[in-house]
């Protein structure tokens, strides 16, 4: 239940109203309600919601798609025709962002999802069940700190040159989880030894569920702050990966790549070419952010500002 | 060597004339600035601190009284406005620089902390830190040092001063680094020593070394005392005057006798009425009478007596105006209470200010031991760990004999106390049990159910059956879950609907006296005394046969500690419940238990029914343990000779030949050569003991001897 707040916190299917909430015993209810006093992270959620729908619905705003040159209308400025202009290939910007953004959040909130929740399981076993278990994790988790990510994903990305672009997903969340798990290893051994992990092992209850029901919401703001981080890591080392040619390729889009074609022509007159794409990236950071903190302070009892009153 | 100390210290107060307190505490407030408002932690505090004098100062947690002694010492964090006036020898220590004061502290001015671990500072030897001690006030020569630093920690007990100079404080047990920071109080002859609860982190028999350590370093140097504490036990014995605050303002002071015998004023009236006592006669069930409710926040106090809303003599008065420190009569202690004129003219009777709670009796009670099923069963139950040694090949160089081979047996509706120092294998042996599998030896069975033969499923099933309340309240709930999951956790675990558990949530915060709305909570809303009863009510909710108590109120203060005492006495005799209370206090056990078994290094020393080991303890050391124990009686605590045990508890990796406890028995001292010889070679096995119903001692020489 706490797992799926957590990783699905971007989500108001799981957060909200919804199958969650009303089934679920008295915690799930009372983090709701807490996170619904915090203003900045309700906007956040409603921003993020907006977003969604814009990079979903957006294309049926303009009768532009992403791939589509408009010879005539090479580099002209926002307009009523291209919203947010063209550039010198003639592509519509705003097309163009609509349609990487849609990439760009799934393959941000999707990696971020993945690298966490890897590294909250991973580490969490490793330090509960110790021996074997913990051996085995801690090993896992070192090799994959000494092989170099980015050479590793360099080498791989042949295999999955036709593949399509969700592959890039587990790919990047791979070689992202390490160091996060060693930390959540660590906070999770000293969780470990505290009573009442001790009580709710005597009363039968399962390891896993003391794992979800105990562990992970008391190590909750490593995970958390560690998703909103890796939400703007996930997109930047996407487009990062389609620079070198082994990400997304065009005809394809996605917010990492229009932004990299737009950097050069920040400080130019065609400033539209960066600004909107760019604009967008941050305010999906600035979402996730904002869900993050309010998550996090629904969580933690010791936090001022939420408690009933 | 003492002579000399004895010398020095003689001329210095022989300068001094007679009558003038060394310490003059007048009116010292402490406010410290919060995101709340200001929190005024101390409120007009005066006491005069005479020669050779010990003062107690007693308070429950969050009452003022540390804060009050570090403000005395300047060793309040900057955001901390203190006024008033504090005098040393007529001279002022407020407003003084840091610079000056450090001339006086440790000098003139010394403090015994109560955790000695983190008052020592783990990188330097002991020797060097008793020297640094000494050298930072006068000029010493490094011979001289030494040799001073080596007579200090002779004075205060510490065996073989010449090998143990150069010990790190890890390697001394706590009470011994106890003794070490008495040795650096008095390093420089001071004329006061505050003490901050000195011996609360530590064990009985440890407790009585420390505070004769005290005493005789009180003498030597004819220091005044003062002694912080919540514990009216060691008050009893050791203060001549006490001071009771309570909410930041003494509201009783008089001499040690006045207070004891002559309380004139609830709190404290509340206070004594809420201790466990060993002394009462028969069977122990008298109920405590605990002070309701919580000490009022710091912040925006009104100017009503702080004490009102748990006062059970509350008028209109105390709501109007806060009661000033007045004496109550002619010949009557200062106390601060609109009604104590009644409580001194007899008006109010001093046993009947609180009403007597009743706590119902079982229809178990009346059936003899022998009839009743037994509910839990221990034979020869050993624990033993490896010792490993070794960072890559672990080679096995010892064992710890945690538990070694212990029996005993629990029938329904009865409560058997464990007691024993720390150190003792209490805890192993509860931890063996909860988890219900073969032990390494002997054999564990629940309703006759040996736990080795279990399946998973039957595992499961019996823990329904036997459930546990740990020591630390915080602790043994999960800061981030409501306390109604929290509590429903065990029934959620076992298959219950969220309904059906939400309902039984509900009912048992009723039981346990919390609202039903407390539920959707976090425990840090909680006070320690509620947390606890949400642990216990936690514990019930499976309606377990056998409740495990792991220390359940030693980390309580004394007025919610009785609270929870008379709950759990309430809870066992309504739903039939068998304990298994494991407390290192004997008072409370002497309360609550039907039973007890004294632990020594992993093995039952004496047990037997309460009446017949605390009124005759017939093994030394059970002897000891209770002769340890402080009585919150100052004339009785007077009239007593205690038995002080030598040294500290031995490793159980390295258990004694023969009696494990000869090396420190006083008996064991007082045989002949031939006798020695059998405790140094034979293992004593617990016998009964002749013309006893129900008591058993594991002594060669065991002989009854009334100690209490």
């Amino acid at each position: 239940m706490t797992i799926q707040l957590i990783d699905d916190g971007h989500t108001p299917e799981t957060v909200g109203g919804g199958p969650v909430a009303s089934t679920a015993a008295g915690r799930a209810r009372l983090v709701w309600r807490r996170f619904r006093r915090n203003k900045l992270a309700v906007a956040g959620l409603a921003g993020l919601v907006l977003l969604f729908l814009f990079a979903f619905f957006g294309p049926s705003l303009t009768h532009w798609k992403a791939g589509d040159n408009d010879f005539l209308n090479t580099q002209t400025g926002p307009g009523s025709d291209h919203f947010f202009g063209t550039d010198d290939a003639g592509h519509d910007m705003f097309a163009q962002t609509v349609s990487g953004m849609r990439k760009s959040l799934n393959i941000g909130l999707l990696v971020a999802a993945l690298s966490t929740g890897a590294a909250g399981i991973l580490g969490t076993a490793a330090a509960y069940f110790g021996g074997w278990w913990d051996k085995v994790i801690v090993w896992l988790t070192d090799l994959f700190l000494v092989v170099p990510s980015l050479l590793m994903l360099i080498i791989l990305s042949p295999y999955f040159q036709g593949a399509n672009w969700i592959v890039l997903i587990p790919m990047i969340a791979l070689f992202n989880w390490m160091i996060t798990s060693r930390v959540v290893r660590g906070m999770t051994l000293t969780v470990r030894e505290r009573e009442f992990v001790r009580a709710a092992r005597y009363m039968g209850v399962p390891a896993w569920t003391i794992i979800r029901r105990h562990i992970l919401p008391n190590i909750s703001s490593i995970l958390i702050v560690d998703y909103t981080l890796n939400v703007g890591a996930a997109i930047v080392t996407e487009s990062f990966l389609s620079f070198l040619g082994f990400g997304i390729r065009t005809p394809d889009v996605s917010l990492g790549t229009v932004i990299n074609d737009g950097s050069t022509f920040a400080g130019t007159d065609q400033w539209y070419l960066f600004a909107f794409p760019a604009s967008f990236l941050v305010l999906i950071i600035l979402c996730v952010n904002f869900i993050g903190d309010g998550l996090r302070d629904a969580l933690d009892p010791n936090s001022t500002g939420v408690s009933a009153r | 060597m003492t002579a000399n100390l004895v010398a020095r210290s003689g001329s210095g107060s022989a300068a001094r004339p007679a009558g003038s307190p060394v310490l003059s505490v007048k009116d010292l407030h402490v406010t410290f600035g919060s995101e709340a408002g200001d929190v005024r932690a101390v409120r007009g505090v005066s006491y005069d601190l005479h020669p050779g004098q010990v003062l107690g100062i007693v308070g429950e947690s969050g009452s003022g009284k540390s804060v009050s002694a570090m403000a005395v010492l300047g060793l309040l964090p900057d955001n901390a406005r203190v006024t008033g006036s504090v005098e040393l020898e007529g001279r002022e220590l407020l407003g003084l620089s840091d610079r000056e004061m450090s001339k006086a502290r440790g000098k003139d001015i010394a403090m015994v902390f109560q955790d000695p671990l983190s008052a020592l500072t783990p990188v330097f030897t002991v020797g060097d830190q008793i020297v640094e001690a000494l050298t930072v006030h006068r000029r010493l020569s490094k011979d001289a040092a030494r040799e001073r630093a080596l007579e200090l920690l002779d004075v205060v007990g510490i065996p073989d001063p010449r090998r143990r100079f150069k010990n790190f404080p890890h390697e001394f047990s706590g009470g011994m680094r106890q003794r070490v920071m008495i040795a650096m109080a008095i390093a420089n002859d001071p004329k006061v020593i505050l003490c901050d609860e000195p011996t609360t982190a530590l064990d009985v028999t440890i407790q009585a070394q420390i505070l004769e350590a005290l005493k005789s370093a009180q003498e030597l140097t004819g220091a005044a005392i003062l002694m912080i504490t919540h514990d009216l036990g060691v008050v009893a014995g050791f203060a001549d005057r006490v001071s009771v605050m309570y909410a930041g303002r003494p509201v009783e002071t008089g001499a040690v006798d006045e207070i004891y015998y002559r309380p004139r004023m609830p709190y404290t009236i509340g206070l004594l009425g809420s201790i466990p006592r060993l002394g009462t006669a028969g069977h122990g069930r008298r109920p405590l009478t605990p002070i309701e409710g919580t000490p009022p926040s710091m912040v925006d106090l009104p100017d009503a007596c702080p004490f009102v809303a748990r006062c059970p003599i509350a008028v209109s008065a105390c709501q109007a105006a806060e009661p000033e420190l007045l004496p109550a009569g002619p010949d009557s202690h200062p106390s601060a209470c609109h009604r104590r004129a009644d409580l001194e003219s007899g008006t109010i009777p001093i046993d009947e200010v609180y009403p007597l709670p009743v706590i119902p009796e079982t229809s178990l009670d009346a059936v003899p031991r022998a009839e009743r099923q037994p509910v839990l069963e221990v034979k020869d139950l050993s624990k033993h760990f490896p010792l490993l040694r070794g960072a890559v090949f672990k080679r096995r160089v010892g064992t710890v004999k945690a538990v070694d081979g212990i029996s005993f047996e629990i029938r329904e509706g009865e409560t058997l106390g464990l007691v024993g120092e720390s150190g003792c294998g209490k805890t192993t042996t509860l931890m063996e049990i909860l988890e219900l599998v073969a032990p390494q030896a002997g054999s564990i069975a629940v309703f006759g159910r040996e736990a080795a033969n279990l399946s998973g499923r039957e595992r499961m099933e019996m823990r329904k059956d036997i459930q546990i309340v740990f020591q630390d309240p915080m602790a043994s709930l999960d800061p981030r879950m409501p306390v109604g999951d929290a509590i429903a956790e065990p029934l959620r675990t076992h298959g219950w609907s969220a309904d059906r558990a939400a309902a039984r949530v509900s009912e048992l915060l009723k039981l346990v006296g919390l609202e039903p709305y407390h539920a959707a909570r976090f425990p840090r809303e909680f006070s320690g005394g509620q947390r606890q009863r949400i642990c216990v009510a936690r514990a019930l909710a499976l309606s377990p046969k056998v409740v495990i108590l792991d220390e359940p109120v030693s980390a309580l203060d004394v007025s919610i500690q009785a609270g929870v005492i008379n709950l759990l006495d309430e809870l066992r005799a309504k739903l039939g419940l068998s304990y298994l209370f494991v407390a290192h206090d004997l008072s409370v056990v002497r309360h609550i238990a039907d039973r007890v078994a004294v632990m020594y290094l992993g093995r039952i020393v004496e047990i037997g029914d309460v009446a017949s080991v605390f009124h005759a303890p017939s093994h030394p050391y059970t002897q000891a343990l209770l002769s340890a124990i402080p009585l919150p009686d100052p004339r009785r605590e007077r009239e007593r000779s205690r038995i002080l045990l030598p040294g500290d508890l031995p490793s159980p990796a390295n258990v004694p030949s023969g009696c494990r406890f000869r090396d420190r028995c006083f008996k064991y001292a007082s045989l002949n050569e031939a006798e020695q010889v059998k405790c140094r070679d034979e293992d004593p096995t617990i016998v009964a003991r002749p013309g006893e119903a129900d008591h058993a001692t594991a002594c060669h020489f065991a002989a009854a001897l009334e100690v209490v």
